[in-house]
């Protein structure tokens, strides 16, 4: 009987390393899932507004006199947003900020677009134009509400994956943290607020 | 920022600068404040006028006419008033306070979200996954602008949301014709959709026949013309007022679980999800 003992416990010490990892595992796993569920909302809603954008971008052309330079810059902060693709399996910090940052630069060139179109009476009246306006509001809620629900989800994978043994594995089995979107590039400062100190 | 706050002289310009400053730094703070979205409620219906700014008939009225649509469709529509989103953009609270509490169906994702804040003066109708291909937001924008806004513009809350929900029904029945009328078009559809149904029960009944082809052929049409006339007195009878000539009315009518009258939706609010879309407007 001695003789087994170690054995034995050789056996138990293996099921529970096995049974712990799988479980280590299969988790990571459907929080990893849930994770890329999450982003390609995230992708999906920014490629809608660069669909809207094509649009908006040929309405306000037909303005007569239409400023030139706010159209190229929303224009060329477009070509960069979609030049940016992400693989979600693997997410560096750097790559998300990179991301962030270019659709930030594209919120901001929006923005000043629908300030500057403000000035121009005749396309405000514009039912095609107004469609386009509402559209492009909703993309926008879309695309915050995505963001805020990937960050929901990246929580409980990280918290699964940094935990003190369960990171020991992730080492091994290359779950590597995920970053956090932070707030866009542009959208703490709201623009259309004006200080006038006279 | 390059204003000069921090002088040491304060001169009653800059003083002024401070408190603008500081109520500045109030506005922003309160912008990104949380409404608290009430829990799920315990009896799921349609309206829920937090502030009594219908009459209780208006309201009753209201909340049967969207459970009945909701009893025929499966799509459920809610109506939540408030008097003010305390800051928060509109826009992220409705599909929030959907999404929250799981309107529309799992499934389907058929909810509709419908948020009035009246002090606010603002209204912002949020569509669920599943109907955001029908109600756009460029559609849906142009139902506040050209249906609901000029009744709230005249204080007809009531007038603004039911003509509101008819332009929807419309919307999601594929009706809509994308003017500011929202007229009972009830007429020029159905004739059609009777065709359709009459032209389906022939060749269900044909392909009876053809199956029973052993019987006598005589015997056999007899009886086919009988359940033609039988399933269109049937089909009229069940006809409720609200699936006007829908075919996903009629697909759906089969789960609604004959709570008429009854408080709340049937299975109440089924889990439907919520991108974040919608669109909505101020009067």
């Amino acid at each position: 009987m001695k003789k087994f003992l170690p054995w034995i416990i050789i056996g138990i010490l293996v099921i529970g390393l096995y049974s712990w990892g799988k479980g280590f595992n299969n988790t990571a796993v459907d929080l990893n899932e849930n994770v890329k569920e999450a982003w390609g909302n995230v992708q999906t809603s920014y490629q809608r507004r660069n669909d809207l954008i094509g649009n908006l971008v040929n309405t306000v052309k037909g303005a007569a006199d239409f400023e030139k330079s706010t159209l190229t810059a929303v224009i060329e902060a477009r070509a960069k947003a979609t030049s940016i693709n992400i693989d979600p399996s693997n997410v560096t910090p750097e790559q998300l900020a990179q991301y962030n940052q270019v659709q930030g630069g594209l919120s901001g060139a929006l923005k000043s677009l629908l300030v500057t179109v403000e000035r121009y009476p005749e396309l405000k009246a514009n039912q095609n134009f107004l469609k386009l306006q509402d559209e492009l509001t909703s993309t926008e809620n879309t695309i915050q509400t995505a963001r805020t629900r990937y960050n929901e989800q990246i929580k409980p994978y990280n918290k699964h994956v940094n935990r003190f043994p369960n990171s020991l594995l992730a080492g091994m089995l290359n779950f590597d943290e995920k970053p956090y979107f932070d707030a866009e590039a542009g959208a703490e400062k709201p623009v259309d607020v004006k200080f006038d100190f006279k | 920022m390059q204003y000069s706050v921090f002088s040491m002289r304060l001169s009653p310009k800059t003083k002024g600068l401070i408190t603008t400053l500081v109520m500045a730094l109030f506005a922003f703070v309160s912008s990104h404040a949380q409404y608290n979205i009430p829990d799920i409620p315990k009896e799921q219906t349609s309206v829920y006028d937090y502030i009594n700014l219908l009459t209780s008939s208006q309201n009753k009225s209201l909340e049967q006419k969207l459970i009945k649509y909701s009893d025929t469709t499966s799509t459920q529509i809610v109506i939540a008033i408030i008097p003010t989103t305390k800051g928060e953009n509109i826009g992220l609270l409705a599909p929030r306070w959907g999404h929250k509490w799981g309107i529309g169906q799992a499934k389907e994702d058929n909810g509709v979200f419908i948020l009035l804040a009246k002090d606010d003066r603002k209204i912002w109708i949020s569509p669920g996954y599943g109907v955001e291909h029908k109600l756009t937001a460029g559609i849906t924008g142009e139902i506040v602008r050209n249906v609901i806004i000029p009744e709230f513009k005249q204080n007809d809350y009531y007038g603004g949301l039911n003509k509101g929900a008819d332009a929807i029904f419309e919307v999601l029945n594929g009706e809509y014709k994308g003017s500011s009328k929202s007229s009972k078009n009830g007429f020029s559809v159905g004739p059609i959709f009777i065709f359709i149904f009459i032209f389906i029960i022939i060749l269900i009944s044909i392909s009876k026949n053809r199956r029973g082809g052993g019987r006598g052929g005589n015997r056999g049409n007899r009886s086919s013309g009988i359940d033609i006339l039988e399933a269109i007195v049937l089909s009229n009878m069940g006809r409720g007022s609200y699936n006007r000539g829908s075919s996903s009315g009629w697909g759906g009518s089969s789960s609604g679980g004959g709570s008429f009258g009854g408080g709340g939706f049937g299975g109440g609010f089924g889990g439907g999800g919520f991108s974040g879309g919608g669109a909505g407007g101020s009067w």
